[in-house]
C-alpha cells in the first residue's frame, strides 16, 4: 500500500490536470479569440462555452486538491515557489469568470469593458499557466535558464489553448465564424509547435537521469510512439487547416481530437520523465506522500465519485451537443 | 514603513476569504429558494412564480460565478500562504477538501449548466432535478468545509507523530464537537442572508413599482423565511456559544471581554477593551447577565482571559464583532416580524416597511462576516486549536511580495464588489416580464453533424 498509493494518486492527479488542459484549454482559447470577432460572433462564441466553463475549471481544483491530499509537502513547496504566477493566474481566472455574467448584466454601456476583461483574464491565466509549467519542469530553480525557459513556455502554451479553442469553434459554430476560426488556427499552430518541441527537449536537458531514460536502448524504441503520434497529429492539423472544405464534410472534430491526442501523448511522456519525482531532482512521490490512512480514506471517495463525475460530465456535453445556440445571460 | 509579512499574509487570507464568503452566503440559500419558486410555478401555473424564478436565477448565476472564482483562489491559498498547515495537518485537511471537490464542486458546476441554459434541451423533470442538485451541491460543499473549519476549532479523532497529525477516527474528525452547531448556525445564516436579499431587492423594486403586486409574492417568501428562521438562529447561536464555552473558553472570554475569572459575571453592552491595562473602559454592564447567558446560572463561573496568558485572541475586535452580529440578529427579528405582521392576509406593504426591508438587503453579509470574525479571530493564535499556531505555518515570502499581491487583490475585489452590486441594481430596474422573453434561448434546429 505504501508503495502503490502514491503512484495511484499521481495517476489521478495527472488525469485531472490533463482533463483540465483539454477542457479549460478550449474555453480559455475561445476567450483569447474574442477580440478578433464582431459583436454577434462574440455572443455566439461565449454561448458555445457558457454551460461548460465552470465545470471545466473544477478540474484544476481537483488537480491541486489531489496534490494537497496526497503530497502535502510537495503542495507547499510547489505553490510557495510559484506564488507570483499562481496569484496572477487566479486574478485572470477571477476576471474572466465574472465577465461571463457581467458583460450582459452590468448594463449595455459596460459591455465593452467586460469583453476586454474577459479577453484579458483568459490571456493572463493562460500565460501564467505556461509560466508555471515551464518553472515546474525545470525543477523550480531560479536560474536564468529556468526563467528564460518559463518565459518561452508562457508565450507558447496560450497557442495550444488557441488551437483547442479553434477546434472547439469548428465543432460548435458554422458560417463566417467558422472560417475565421480556421484562419486563427493557421496563425496559432506554429507557436504551439515550438512550445511542444521546447517542452519535449527541456526535461532531458535539465536532468541527466531523465535524458538517460529516454535515449538508451531499448527504452528509446518503446517510447517512439509518443513523439511519432504527436508528429503525426500535428502534421494532420497542418494539412487539414489547408483543406478547410473537409471541416464541413463531417470532420469538424478533427483539429480538436488531434490536439487532445497530442496533449495525451505529451502528458504520458512528461509523466514518464518525471516519475518517480514530484519535484524534479528534489523530492519523490513517496517522500512527500500523506499518511496511508488518509490516502485510503480519500481513495474510497475517488473510486466512487470519479466515474460518476465523468458520467455526468459526458451527460452534460451530450445535452448541449451540436452547434451552439444563442443563450442569454441577461 | 515596514510590514511584518506574517501579518500581511493573514490580512491577505482574511481579505480573500471574507470576499469569498459573501457569495456562498447568498447562493446556498438562494439555490433552495429558486427551487421553491420553480416548484410553486409547476404546482400553480401562476406566472408570478415563473417571473420570480427567471429574475432570481439571473442573480443566482452571477452570485454563483463570483463564488466559484473567489473559491478557486482559496484552494490555492492554503498552499501559497500556509504551507506548514498542509505539512502538519494535511492528513485531515486534504481528505476533507478532497471530498468537497469530488462530491460537491463537480455536481454543482456541471448541473448549473443545465439549470441555467438547458431548459429547452431537457424535460421539465430533468430541469427540476438539475436545480435540486445545484442547491444540494452548494449545501454539501458547506458541510465539508465547515467540518474542516470546525475540526480546526475543536480537533478530535487524531494523534500526533513527530508533530504531524495522524487520523484515528474519521467519524470523530468529521463530526467533531463544534461541527453540528457551526454547520446549522451557518446554514441558517445563509438562508437568512438570501431571504433578506430577496425581500430587500423586492422591496426596492416595489418602491419603484417595476413589477406591481407580483413582487409582493416574492417579497413575502423572503419575509416568511426570515421571520421563522431569525429567532431559531438566536437559539442555535446560543447552543453554539455554550459549545464554545466548553471547548474554547479563551474565545468566549474575548467575546465577553472578561479579563479575570469571576462568578456572576456581568454582560458588557458597550466598552472599549484595553489590552494594555487589561480593563474595559467606559463599560456599560448588565449584572450577572453573562453568567446567566453562558452557564444558565446567575452565579456561574466565567473563565477570564487571565487563564490564557499569551495564548488568547485579540480582545477588542472579537468583542465588537460579536456585538455587531448580535445587533443585526436582533434587528432581523424585529424587521422580519414587523413585515410578516403587516403582510398578513395578503395586505399590501406600507412605504416605511419597504424602505426598512431595502435597507436590510445586505444585512446578512454584515452579520455573517462579523460572526466569522468572532470565530476565526477568536481561534488565534492557533490555526488548529491547541495543536498548531498560525505563526509556525506561514510561508516564507517577503513583505513586498505579499503586500504587492494583497494590494492587487484589494483593488480587484473592490472593483468586483462594486460591479456585483451595480449589476444587481441594473437587473432590479427591469420588469421580470421583459427579462423572461430573453431568458430562454430561442429553440433552434440543432445541427447533428458535429
Amino acid at each position: 500500500m505504501e508503495y502503490w498509493l502514491p503512484i495511484i494518486y499521481m495517476g489521478i492527479m495527472g488525469l485531472a490536470l490533463l482533463i483540465y488542459v483539454i477542457l479549460d484549454g478550449y474555453d480559455l482559447g475561445v476567450g483569447m479569440l474574442v477580440p478578433l470577432a464582431n459583436e454577434a460572433e462574440k455572443d455566439m462564441m461565449i454561448a458555445s462555452i457558457g454551460p461548460f466553463w465552470d465545470a471545466n475549471e473544477t478540474w484544476i481544483v481537483l488537480g491541486v486538491g489531489v496534490l494537497l491530499i496526497a503530497f502535502p509537502i510537495a503542495h507547499g513547496i510547489i505553490l510557495t515557489s510559484l506564488y507570483v504566477p499562481v496569484t496572477i493566474m487566479l486574478m485572470g481566472l477571477i476576471l474572466r469568470g465574472v465577465a461571463f455574467d457581467l458583460r450582459v448584466k452590468a448594463g449595455d454601456h459596460r459591455r465593452g469593458l467586460w469583453n476586454k476583461a474577459f479577453f484579458a483574464g483568459s490571456l493572463i491565466s493562460s500565460v501564467a499557466q505556461g509560466w508555471m509549467l515551464g518553472a515546474y519542469i525545470t525543477g523550480l530553480q531560479h536560474s536564468t535558464t529556468s526563467l528564460l525557459f518559463s518565459a518561452l513556455i508562457a508565450m507558447t502554451l496560450p497557442a495550444l489553448y488557441l488551437i483547442l479553442g479553434c477546434g472547439w469553434l469548428l465543432m460548435k459554430t458554422d458560417g463566417e465564424l467558422r472560417n475565421k476560426a480556421i484562419e486563427w488556427a493557421r496563425m496559432a499552430i506554429w507557436p504551439m509547435g515550438l512550445g511542444l518541441f521546447m517542452v519535449s527537449i527541456a526535461t532531458p536537458l535539465v536532468s541527466s537521469s531523465i535524458a538517460e531514460k529516454w535515449f538508451t536502448l531499448p527504452n528509446a524504441l518503446y517510447l517512439m510512439p509518443i513523439p511519432m503520434v504527436c508528429l503525426f497529429c500535428y502534421g494532420l492539423i497542418v494539412v487539414a487547416l489547408n483543406k478547410p472544405e473537409m471541416f464541413s464534410k463531417g470532420y469538424s472534430w478533427l483539429i480538436y481530437a488531434c490536439t487532445v491526442a497530442i496533449c495525451f501523448m505529451a502528458s504520458l511522456g512528461l509523466a514518464y520523465s518525471i516519475f518517480p519525482d514530484i519535484i524534479i531532482g528534489g523530492l519523490t512521490i513517496w517522500e512527500s506522500a500523506a499518511s496511508v490512512k488518509s490516502l485510503q480514506f480519500t481513495l474510497v471517495g475517488v473510486v466512487i465519485t470519479l466515474p460518476v463525475i465523468l458520467f455526468y460530465t459526458f451527460f452534460v456535453y451530450r445535452i448541449f451537443h451540436g452547434k451552439a445556440t444563442a443563450l442569454s445571460y441577461e | 514603513m515596514d510590514f511584518d509579512p506574517f501579518v500581511l499574509a493573514r490580512i491577505q487570507f482574511a481579505t480573500n476569504i471574507s470576499f469569498h464568503i459573501l457569495f456562498p452566503a447568498i447562493s446556498i440559500g438562494l439555490g433552495w429558494i429558486l427551487l421553491f419558486f420553480r416548484l410553486r410555478f409547476t404546482q400553480t401555473g401562476d406566472k408570478a412564480w415563473e417571473y420570480a424564478y427567471l429574475f432570481w436565477v439571473k442573480i443566482f448565476a452571477l452570485t454563483f460565478a463570483m463564488g466559484v472564482v473567489s473559491g478557486i483562489t482559496m484552494s490555492f491559498q492554503f498552499g501559497t500562504n500556509w504551507p506548514g498547515f498542509m505539512e502538519k495537518a494535511g492528513n485531515v485537511a486534504g481528505p476533507l477538501l478532497g471530498y468537497e471537490v469530488l462530491s460537491a464542486f463537480f455536481l454543482e458546476a456541471s448541473f448549473l449548466g443545465i439549470m441555467l441554459f438547458g431548459k429547452d434541451r431537457v424535460s421539465n423533470r430533468m430541469h427540476l432535478i438539475s436545480s435540486f442538485l445545484v442547491a444540494f451541491g452548494t449545501t454539501l460543499s458547506a458541510f465539508w468545509i465547515l467540518s474542516l473549519n470546525s475540526w480546526m476549532q475543536t480537533p478530535t479523532g487524531y494523534h500526533l507523530e513527530n508533530g504531524v497529525v495522524m487520523v484515528d477516527s474519521w467519524m470523530e474528525v468529521i463530526f467533531n464537537p463544534s461541527f453540528p452547531y457551526r454547520f446549522f448556525h451557518m446554514l441558517i445564516a445563509c438562508m437568512l442572508t438570501s431571504a433578506f436579499v430577496v425581500a430587500g431587492v423586492s422591496a426596492w423594486r416595489a418602491l419603484r413599482n417595476v413589477d406591481g403586486p407580483a413582487t409582493w409574492k416574492v417579497m413575502k417568501t423572503g419575509v416568511v423565511i426570515a421571520a421563522v428562521l431569525a429567532p431559531i438562529q438566536i437559539l442555535v447561536g446560543d447552543f453554539h456559544g455554550l459549545n464554545t464555552l466548553e471547548h474554547q473558553p479563551a474565545k468566549v472570554a474575548a467575546m465577553e471581554a472578561v479579563w479575570e475569572t469571576e462568578n456572576g459575571a456581568p454582560f458588557t453592552i458597550f466598552a472599549l477593551p484595553d489590552e494594555k491595562t487589561k480593563t474595559n473602559r467606559y463599560a456599560l454592564e448588565v449584572p450577572y447577565a453573562a453568567s446567566l447567558i453562558l452557564t444558565h446560572d446567575a452565579n456561574g463561573e466565567v473563565k477570564g482571559l487571565n487563564e490564557f496568558e499569551g495564548e488568547h485572541p485579540p480582545v477588542a475586535i472579537v468583542f465588537w464583532s460579536f456585538r455587531i452580529m448580535l445587533a443585526i440578529g436582533g434587528l432581523m427579528v424585529l424587521v422580519a416580524w414587523w413585515a410578516a405582521w403587516q403582510m398578513r392576509d395578503k395586505k399590501p406593504p406600507t412605504k416605511p416597511l419597504l424602505y426598512a426591508l431595502s435597507a436590510m438587503t445586505f444585512s446578512g453579509w454584515v452579520a455573517v462576516l462579523a460572526g466569522w470574525y468572532v470565530t476565526e479571530i477568536g481561534r488565534q493564535p492557533w490555526i488548529v486549536s491547541g495543536v498548531l499556531k498560525v505563526q509556525d505555518v506561514v510561508a516564507d515570502h517577503s513583505s513586498a511580495t505579499v503586500g504587492g499581491t494583497l494590494f492587487g487583490y484589494i483593488l480587484l475585489y473592490g472593483f468586483l464588489l462594486a460591479s456585483y452590486i451595480g449589476a444587481l441594481l441594473n437587473l432590479s430596474r427591469k420588469p421580470a416580464a421583459s427579462l423572461s422573453l430573453t431568458a430562454i434561448s430561442a429553440p433552434q434546429a440543432t445541427n447533428k453533424e458535429a
